[in-house]
């Protein structure tokens, strides 16, 4: 199966940059911002744009993880009930702006899926979003705010990041095939 | 990884990896009940049967309140209020009850084996909730669940279980459950409470609480129970607790960070004293909050995919 990377260590590391001094430039008012990151390796992300966001500002905003699969809209339609990950909202989410952060937006659904989660932890003043990766396909009305790369794909792509955290190595590649 | 099973009928039959799938599972949904908005969408449409024909409280309470947390749709039949009063038989009740296409029944019965035959002959998922003196899974699964919490493993540990173990569906769950996982399990009781062969289930039998609880990490206390018995079994409640039940003497025989788990409902003053019923080492109510985590657990993966049609 044939694999083309897209993004290397470097690379991701610039936009991961970029993205925190967006993020940044948005929201003047850092203690209201809180990071909520997409499991598995959004949830990697984020803490990673903490990290940047405090080298910028000298300011630790709030991070945390939201998992949608509760929430999700296929339970009951696959063969395997999906694994629930963790959920970790730290400070209340009310009238605070949350980025949420996810590896590559694809279909939107699982976006649709943690903002719904989300209004169950509280009501927060916005809620926005930042990916590293944009492959397009929507299903959903969804716009990411905050993008590290777009990547156009055909539908029949698969498009894999990978994270030191959890993979040992930093790469963003395109596969013929999905998984 | 998956629960590849329509029914949860019994510990004995569940795998290892299994009981370690719905344990983590429920990690996940217990924080479902300690937010404000205690609901999430996941099993939205679906509807669960509480048929129940023993009195409880907190188990189909339990049951039920998993079942709303998940967002779909509880309906609680009890004997008193049920056709069985007009003399309809079980297999009459549950084909009646499935022709209104229900996705799982949650049963809990007399007679040892009811949950198995009411499985084999409906589609929809059945849940055993307590047979007879047979199995009680979903109570071994939250004890396991409570005792992971607080000791991180199971293994090794040293578990008393004390009481009417004859008659106690939750002994044999427990049992099966945390023998598996690894831990040791002494049985004690009156000679009259245990039943032959007990020891083929990979317990230590005895007759002296003492040395089932010397050095326990996990003392856990059976009810008497007074509906299942002619009370022949013990001279007395008063030389029951005496002798077997649990006070801060017995307890100190115990590990010194021993916990004491009860199923309930307790009968204050005699398998336990009050004291150590309301102590600090005492999880009798933990139990009872991750009872709902662990349910919810077995609703999602028993419910959650889709199934194959036979």
């Amino acid at each position: 199966m044939s694999t083309a990377t897209v993004m290397d260590a470097q690379q991701m590391e610039r936009a991961l940059s970029r993205l925190a001094h967006e993020i940044v430039e948005k929201n003047n008012n850092i203690n209201d911002l809180v990071l909520l990151g997409i499991p598995t390796r959004g949830a990697f992300l984020a803490l990673r744009l903490r990290d940047k966001i405090k080298e910028i500002k000298g300011h630790t905003v709030a991070v945390g993880a939201v998992d949608a699969t509760m929430y999700r809209d296929d339970i009951g339609i696959k063969k395997e009930a999906p694994t629930l990950k963790e959920m970790d909202i730290p400070v209340s989410i009310d009238g605070k702006v949350v980025v949420l952060v996810d590896d590559v937006l694809f279909t939107g659904r699982t976006i649709r899926a943690a903002m719904n989660a989300l209004m169950d932890f509280g009501r927060p003043l916005c809620i926005r979003l930042a990916v590293l990766v944009d492959r397009g396909h929507r299903e959903l009305p969804i716009k990411a705010d905050y993008v590290g790369k777009n990547i156009p794909t055909s539908m029949t792509e698969g498009v894999k990041v990978l994270i030191g955290e959890t993979d040992g190595i930093n790469e963003v590649y395109v596969k013929a095939e999905q998984d | 990884m998956r629960l590849d099973r329509k029914d949860l009928l019994t510990i004995k039959d569940l795998s290892l990896d299994e009981i370690g799938l719905i344990l983590d599972t429920a990690a996940s949904f217990k924080e479902v009940s300690e937010k404000d908005i205690k609901k999430v969408p996941t099993l939205r449409g679906r509807t669960i049967i509480n048929l129940f024909y023993e009195p409880s409280t907190r188990t189909r309470t339990s049951f039920e309140i998993a079942a709303k947390r998940m967002s779909s749709d509880a309906i609680n039949i009890s004997l008193a209020a049920s056709s069985v009063k007009k003399g309809e038989t079980l297999s009459d009740t549950a084909r009646n009850l499935e022709a209104m296409r229900p996705d799982c029944i949650v049963v809990r019965h007399g007679s040892a084996g009811t949950p198995q035959m009411l499985a084999r002959h409906l589609s929809c998922s059945v849940v055993n909730a307590g047979d007879g003196a047979h199995e009680h899974p979903t109570q071994a699964l939250l004890d396991l669940f409570t005792v992971k919490e607080h000791k991180k493993h199971i293994k090794d540990l040293k578990i008393a279980i004390i009481g009417d173990i004859t008659h106690s569906r939750v002994a044999r769950s427990n049992i099966y459950a945390f023998t598996k996982l690894g831990a040791r399990v002494t049985a004690a009781g009156p000679r009259t409470m245990l039943p032959p062969g007990l020891s083929s289930l990979g317990c230590e039998v005895t007759t002296d609480p003492r040395e089932a609880i010397k050095n326990a990490d996990v003392v856990m206390m059976l009810r008497i129970q007074s509906e299942r018995q002619n009370n022949s079994a013990i001279p007395s409640a008063r030389e029951y607790a005496r002798v077997y039940g649990l006070d801060k003497e017995k307890l100190s025989l115990a590990a010194k960070d021993a916990i004491v788990m009860h199923p309930g409902p307790i009968n204050r003053g005699v398998e336990i004293t009050p004291e150590v019923a309301d102590g600090t080492k005492s999880l009798i109510l933990e139990q009872v909050t991750n009872g709902v985590a662990v349910r919810m657990a077995v609703f999602y993966l028993l419910l959650g995919p889709v199934r194959e049609e036979d």
